[in-house]
Order: C-alpha cells, then sequence, then structure tokens
C-alpha cells in the first residue's frame, strides 16, 4: 500500500511519546490506543496517511489501525473542528432538559448535532453518559467538563471559543 | 451541585480534605499502613481468606465474590500475573468511580497493592475510560507519587515484593466496560468481549492469567486489612456486607453521591437523603443500579438495596446508579433513550444483540411517534426474551431487561400510545 503516501507525517515528539506509551506493555500493540491519542493531538484527526504510518510503526496493517479508529468514538478519521463540544443526552441528563439544550445550542450556533461551525471554531455533537449525572445537563468541550449547566451558562463558554 | 458525597462513610470521609488527595495527606489519615501490614506480615492466602471471609462483593455491576475471585489466579505457574483495574466506568447514572479515582486514587492503589500480594500478580494495568481526562491526570500524579516513596516499583516499601502499575485510557466504548472488552481493548484492538472459558484467571490481559475488579472493590480492601472481617460484616447486610457509594439522579431535590450500608431501602436513599422530588411531583419510577438494571415503580421503593433482595423483585444492584423519575415522565420516551444506548454500543459480534438491539430501538421510537400498533408490545417482549442468554457476553442481558422492566411495570404507557395514536405525555421531558 505505497501508493499516494505523502512521507513522515508523524512529528519526532510524538514518535517518541508513542515509544514510551508502548513500553508500558509486554506486547507492543498495547500502546496502539495511546498512540492514535497522540497522533490525533498532533494532527486533529486520523487520516489515510497517518494511519498507514502508525501501521509502520506497530507492523500491522492500516486496516487494522482503522478497525480501531472507527470502533471508538475518541478517533476521528474526518477533519474536525478546533474544539468538540459533546452535550450528554443519556437517560439522567434528558431527565433534566439535555435535549432541550442541545437544540437550542444548535440554535445559537447555526449548525446540527454532528455539524462543524463555517468558521471551524466548534464541531457539535451528543454523547452517552460522561460520568456526571447529578450534574445535570452538562457538555464535554475536549478534555473539560463544563456541569450543572443552563444555556446563558453554555453559551458563554460556547462564545468563549477561540 | 456539591461533587463530594453528601453522606460519607469509611471510603470517602477525608474527599472533602485537598490534602487527602496527596500520598503524604493520605498517609496521615492512616493511608498505606494495611499495605505495609499486607506486604510484609500477611501470606498470600492469608489476605485471600480474609476478603473471602470478609464477603466482599465486586462493586462494579455484577457483585461477584472478590476474595473468590482472586483465588482463581493460578499458584504453580511461571507465567506473569496480571491485575487490572476496571476504571471504565461508562454505566448511564453511574459516576462514583469517578469520585474515587479524583479524589481518594491512593486508597484505590493500596487495595490494588494488597490484592497483588493476595494474588501474586506482579503488574496493574488501570483502564479508564478516555473521556476521564482530568481523573486521569489526577490517578497518574498518585501512581508517580507512590513510585517516587518507592511504594510501587522493586522492593515495595521495602518488602521484597514488586509490582509495578501502569494507567491505559480508553477511547470511547461502553462495551470496554465489560471485563474481556476490556482485555481485547487494552491489547490494543477492537473491544469485542471474548468467549468464556477460558476465564481471565487462566487466560487474560495479553494472554496471562489476569484478574479484574472494580476501582470501587480494590478500594474497600485496605479498610478490610486494617479493622477484620468481622467489622466489614458488622456494616450493610448478611449477604451484602460493606457500603456502597450511591449515586443519585434525575428528578430529585439534591442528585448527588451517597456512601451508605448496602440494605439501606431505596426510599430512605432517595426520598430522605436525597430529599424526595421537587415541585409538588410525584415518583413514577426508579432504576435502581444503572440503566441496564430493570426499573421498579413508586410502590415498591421499600426494597432494601442489597442483591439478595433487589434480585426477588426481578432487578439487581449493579452499580448503584439510582436514576428517579416522576409522574411528568413518559416511559415509552425513555425507552427510546434507552434502546438508542444500546444500539449505539453493541459492539456487533453477536446477531442477536447487534439485530436485536436495532429492533428494540426502531419500534419504542416507532411507537412513540404514534405510529406502533398493538403487535408491537408482542413484538418487544419476543425480541427481548430471545435476546437473553444467548450471546458472547451480558450486553444483550443488560440491552433486555430494561425493555423487559418497563413493560412489566409501565405497560400502560405503551398501550396508551397506541391507544391515542400519539404521545400521551406532552409534559415529558423533551426527547
Amino acid at each position: 500500500m505505497d501508493e499516494g503516501r505523502v512521507g513522515v507525517v508523524i512529528g519526532p515528539e510524538t514518535r517518541a511519546a508513542i515509544d514510551a506509551e508502548c513500553q508500558k506493555y509486554p506486547q507492543k500493540r498495547g500502546g496502539l490506543l495511546g498512540a492514535l491519542h497522540l497522533v490525533q493531538k498532533e494532527h486533529g484527526h486520523i487520516s489515510a496517511d497517518i494511519a498507514r504510518e502508525v501501521a509502520e510503526i506497530f507492523d500491522i496493517r492500516p486496516i487494522e489501525v482503522m478497525e480501531v479508529v472507527t470502533f471508538y468514538n475518541m478517533y476521528y478519521f474526518t477533519p474536525q473542528g478546533r474544539h468538540h463540544v459533546y452535550v450528554c443526552t443519556n437517560l439522567p441528563c434528558s431527565l433534566r432538559g439535555a435535549r432541550s439544550l442541545v437544540k437550542q445550542i444548535e440554535a445559537h450556533l447555526g449548525i446540527q448535532s454532528g455539524q462543524t461551525t463555517a468558521d471551524g471554531r466548534i464541531t457539535l455533537g451528543h454523547e452517552e453518559c460522561l460520568g456526571a449525572c447529578a450534574y445535570a445537563p452538562m457538555m464535554r468541550v475536549g478534555d473539560d467538563y463544563h456541569e450543572d449547566l443552563d444555556l446563558e451558562r453554555a453559551i458563554t463558554i460556547l462564545d468563549g471559543l477561540e | 451541585m456539591l461533587k463530594v458525597p453528601y453522606i460519607t462513610n469509611y471510603l470517602t470521609e477525608h474527599f472533602g480534605d485537598d490534602a487527602f488527595v496527596t500520598l503524604a495527606g493520605y498517609e496521615a489519615k492512616g493511608g498505606y499502613q494495611a499495605a505495609r501490614k499486607a506486604l510484609n506480615d500477611m501470606a498470600p492466602d492469608d489476605i485471600v481468606n480474609l476478603v473471602k471471609d470478609a464477603g466482599l462483593q465486586g462493586r462494579g455491576g455484577a457483585g461477584f465474590s472478590a476474595g473468590m475471585k482472586w483465588s482463581f489466579m493460578p499458584k504453580d505457574t511461571d507465567k506473569p500475573k496480571y491485575l487490572v483495574c476496571n476504571a471504565d466506568e461508562s454505566e448511564p447514572g453511574s459516576f462514583k468511580d469517578r469520585i474515587l479515582i479524583e479524589r481518594g486514587s491512593h486508597q484505590m492503589l493500596e487495595g490494588i497493592l494488597i490484592a497483588a500480594k493476595a494474588t501474586g500478580a506482579e503488574k496493574t494495568f488501570i483502564y479508564i475510560r478516555g473521556e476521564y481526562a482530568f481523573p486521569a491526570k489526577v490517578l497518574q500524579g498518585a501512581i508517580d507519587e507512590a513510585y517516587e516513596k518507592g511504594y510501587l516499583g522493586a522492593n515495595c516499601m521495602g518488602s521484597g515484593f514488586s509490582h509495578d502499575i501502569v494507567m491505559a485510557r480508553g477511547a470511547g466504548a461502553y462495551i470496554c466496560g465489560e471485563e474481556t472488552g476490556l482485555l481485547e481493548s487494552l491489547e490494543g484492538k477492537k473491544g469485542q468481549p471474548r468467549k468464556k472459558p477460558p476465564f481471565p484467571a487462566q487466560y487474560g490481559a495479553f494472554g496471562m492469567p489476569t484478574t479484574v475488579n472494580n476501582v470501587e472493590t480494590f478500594s474497600h480492601v485496605p479498610h478490610i486489612v486494617n479493622r477484620g472481617s468481622d467489622w466489614f460484616r458488622g456494616i450493610g447486610t448478611e449477604k451484602s456486607p460493606g457500603t456502597m457509594i450511591f449515586g443519585v439522579s434525575g428528578h430529585v431535590v439534591r442528585p448527588g453521591l451517597y456512601e451508605l450500608p448496602l440494605g439501606t431501602s431505596l426510599s430512605e436513599i432517595v426520598l430522605e437523603h436525597a430529599g424526595g422530588v421537587p415541585d409538588g411531583h410525584k415518583i413514577k419510577g426508579v432504576i435502581p443500579g444503572g440503566m441496564s438494571m430493570p426499573i421498579l415503580p413508586a410502590g415498591q421503593l421499600d426494597v432494601p438495596m442489597a442483591n439478595e433482595f433487589l434480585r426477588e423483585r426481578k432487578t439487581m444492584l449493579g452499580t448503584g446508579g439510582v436514576m428517579v423519575m416522576d409522574e411528568t415522565t413518559c416511559m415509552v420516551r425513555a425507552a427510546c433513550v434507552i434502546t438508542y444506548f444500546f444500539r449505539d454500543e453493541s459492539c456487533g459480534q453477536c446477531t442477536q444483540c447487534r439485530e436485536g438491539t436495532g429492533w428494540l430501538n426502531k419500534i419504542v421510537t416507532r411507537m412513540e411517534r404514534g405510529a406502533g400498533t398493538e403487535d408491537d408490545i408482542g413484538i418487544l417482549e419476543d425480541v427481548a426474551g430471545k435476546m437473553e442468554g444467548q450471546t458472547i457476553c451480558a450486553f444483550a442481558d443488560a440491552a433486555a431487561w430494561p425493555v423487559q422492566g418497563l413493560l412489566r411495570h409501565f405497560r400502560d404507557d405503551f398501550e396508551e400510545h397506541v391507544r391515542h395514536g400519539k404521545c400521551p405525555f406532552p409534559g415529558s421531558f423533551e426527547l
């Protein structure tokens, strides 16, 4: 699968971090999930080129990388907005108005859940239980949880994202 | 809302103290004494028998005896043995493991160290769900502190026993909370569960003998070593000793965490501690143990929260995620939310689960829209019945049970949708 290869895409720092991650496990493959988090941090999503390079690092086939990328919710294989905003819409959150909140956020941003704003700032989505059930409704912006939300607080947070 | 539990006990009593998060602060409250005792003065079998005698049930949802699970690890083997800490907490309604990691990482690490001595494990993999970025940071900090102090690594605490702990992050998949799905994910693959047997004690992480336990299960262990099995059995019920951290959410005045003895009644938890339902509303139903567990109607809140009693009511303790729904709630809408989740999270291996979760969701969705028929209720029961006990793992059961529970106690809600050709609960939460 050498046709169309662009060259080295994964940076040296990320490669070093991937090596360190793999040291944790008795088999190198154990480091794959961690490696994908690292390359995604560097590049925003996991393209076909990146998947091929990751496959080389782990001495597996590119399809085996893509199997993992497509299985887990936190990996993306298409370009994303600069910020991921996920509102939990599972049962405890829905009972406290999460779905109404999502609709209001959609109206405010001018996009539907699953889409990215035209300026590339925000990709909006809904997510399953994030372990914040007593602090509902809530949303995750990348690594950060924002809990006990009302529309005003949510909009303040979203408008503050560059 | 208050993050630390509103009611604390031996697990969480110091969670409001910021110093407790540090190793020094944890030790100031008596931390790591149990591990020192276990590593220096107790034989592996002594520890296993102590925890068996104490009757500690796993707190991850299945409630299996922790001591018995530890005893399954082979003694005469030259294969490396591993422990896995299941920190994948993704059961809707559950958020107790999160606080145990954010405010009590050292307590959990101490429990792991004791379990390691008991089972002869040389390494622990803590698998934490990918979305718990902040708790993971706190946990890694605690692991680093323990290594720095010589409590982990070679010759822990000068005892001659060595043990390593590493943290692995998940990437968003509920099925990775299933122990063999977790093991597959730990190995860098799709988290699709394995057939059992072989069980993890025979073939586990990277093919080696492994024991998987929940965050809270490990957290109870230092206290059992410090205070003994009689003390532990003095709390809770005869078959279900100790405390559990219940997470209450939904239509209550005080959603939050409550560490209470097992056997506390559901009504005490919901009406007394969590303040009941606000704004003059009344309880319609309560899911007692995380979203996989069948719902109970308002008239059955007298049930003591322990497996031996909940099973009589055709439900289970699960992860103690108590979700309260008031009388405005449309149970068909609740079914839409629940079945969508299981449809989305099915790993797809088993036909009954892959197709069954899809059918359950499609049918309740069309019923909510008003396009359901009398036959649909029968189809739901038929599909759910064919999913139970038929698959590689218990996910299909977990997906079928909630629908069965809703039909058992709220069949009327479903029939009303058919009769009226639309949802008869306009005041219900928005879908």
